[in-house]
């Protein structure tokens, strides 16, 4: 089997068997065919993090497809999460989407139902949902094991490492850690939640996670975000839904008032400090940091945080000992912990 | 809890495909009208309300049948349709009043959409709502 030459140095799963806490990264995926776009965003973000997030049409806007920008950060010697959402794509193009990607190496996949259209640019298009997230995590895990849907057999079997993600912080709140499980069940491998503000409800959802053993069973990041304004702030209160933004947390950006190197440092400020707070919760491997279009944060939060990523303590070393590095990484398990 | 068929009663089905479609012209008007006005049902052929607190997950705008989106709004209701509660936050909460309150916690397979506008208890008694998707 040929394989495309990648410069790919710490594997998400490598770095989840590490023992540094696990950083990712969302960026805005490719706005329009300017591929360097995408390379400016990936350049920003790559030394700070052990894989980027690349959404797929978030809020149901249309972007550039994701398999498309994952291969430019790969390019970039970035690990690609890929975003696969189920509102533009029946069964039949969800198995050749994962085929495809797999193909071309870009094996970490968040399984989404994804953001439903009618808050996007083309409200009036035809909504999918052939499955729903669940039913997509176990989609790529029949095929992870060497068969299509249909029971036909793949040969040889796509090389898959799907996740999925949890909202903690949308009702019903005692149903999220349930439906958590459900997903480890259906085949998640790893686990990204919505992003944090309210830490003490984070922390109850955790205790429940903890009871059910399901940190146990896979890696679990907490997402965390930068605010940029305390307008920003409302906007997510208000507008995003599954969202919950504390009346604190957008007061203290409001005092901050509209300079913006003063609010973009209240925004940094709170960010970190929320890090700090979650890594007093047992059971996290690592963080989601989701900059929303802000990706110059994202040395600043590293840097202020602390955060050491697996591919990071790496960055120094020259190219070629990096493959042996990651083999290393890759033959000492260790338990995953924040 | 998942609804068993006697095989023997499936395979009589199965065997005489005519008389299951009789049955299901005569039976079919009074299905829908039935749950339409007691569910809100959609016709998916694949009824699983007694999995999902009796309410029909169908009324989803985005057709999810294992659980509810992340993007439930803060006072329960449907991100996609605003005054709407959420069918998920109904159904968790209906389905504690019920015996069989685990059912929620079963995977839901992928529907079968050549089965949607058929009657979905001849379905049942065919066995051919148990499809084989994940």
């Amino acid at each position: 089997m040929t394989r495309l030459p990648q410069p790919f140095i710490v594997r998400l799963d490598a770095a989840f068997r590490s023992g540094p806490p696990v950083v990712t990264c969302e960026i805005a995926a490719g706005d329009g065919a300017d591929p360097d776009d995408v390379i400016r965003r990936a350049r920003l973000v790559r030394d700070h993090v052990d894989a980027v997030n690349v959404p797929d049409n978030t809020a149901g806007v249309v972007h550039m497809a994701a398999w498309a920008a994952s291969i430019l950060l790969a390019r970039e010697g970035v690990d690609p999460i890929m975003h696969l959402t189920c509102r533009d794509r029946n069964r039949m193009a969800l198995q050749s989407d994962l085929l495809g990607a797999a193909a071309l190496g870009v094996r970490n996949i968040l399984c989404l139902t994804g953001d439903h259209m009618v808050h996007g640019d083309h409200p009036g298009a035809k909504p999918v949902f052939d499955l729903d997230s669940l039913q997509l995590l176990g989609l790529a895990d029949v095929l992870r094991h060497g068969r299509y849907l249909s029971g036909r057999e793949i040969k040889p079997a796509p090389d898959l490492f799907p996740g999925a993600t949890e909202n903690p912080f949308a009702p019903p709140y005692d149903f999220r850690p349930l439906r958590l499980q459900k997903k480890v069940e259906a085949g998640a491998r790893f686990i990204q939640t919505q992003i944090t503000f309210n830490v003490e409800r984070f922390a109850a959802f955790m205790a429940r996670v903890r009871d059910l053993g399901l940190d146990q069973r896979v890696p679990i990041l907490a997402g965390v975000a930068p605010l940029r304004s305390a307008r920003a702030a409302r906007y997510m209160r208000e507008r995003v839904p599954g969202m919950e933004v504390p009346e604190d947390i957008v007061r203290r950006m409001e005092q901050a008032g509209s300079e913006r190197t003063r609010r973009e440092e209240e925004g940094i400020r709170i960010c970190v400090e929320t890090i700090e707070r979650l890594r007093e919760i047992r059971g996290l491997a690592g963080f989601h940091l989701m900059p929303i279009h802000w990706e110059e944060a994202v040395s600043e939060i590293s840097a202020r945080a602390r955060l050491m990523p697996a591919r990071a303590s790496l960055a120094a070393v020259p190219a070629i000992v990096r493959d042996d590095a990651a083999d290393a990484l890759h033959n000492r398990p260790r338990e995953h912990r924040a | 809890m998942s609804i068993s068929v006697p095989a023997p009663v499936r395979g009589f089905f199965l065997r005489h495909p005519g008389l299951s479609r009789a049955l299901e012209i005569v039976i079919l008007p009074f299905e829908t009208a039935g749950k339409k006005l007691a569910f809100g049902c959609k016709m998916c052929g694949q009824c699983i309300l007694h999995e999902t607190g009796m309410t029909c997950p169908m009324g989803c705008p985005k057709t999810l049948r294992n659980g509810p989106c992340g993007g439930v709004r803060m006072n329960g209701h449907c991100e996609v349709v605003p005054e709407m509660m959420c069918v998920w936050v109904k159904a968790e909460r209906r389905s504690r009043w019920l015996p069989w309150r685990g059912a929620i916690l079963k995977i839901q397979p992928g529907l079968d959409w050549s089965l949607s506008g058929r009657s979905a208890w001849i379905n049942v008694l065919s066995g051919h709502h148990e499809s084989e998707a994940p």
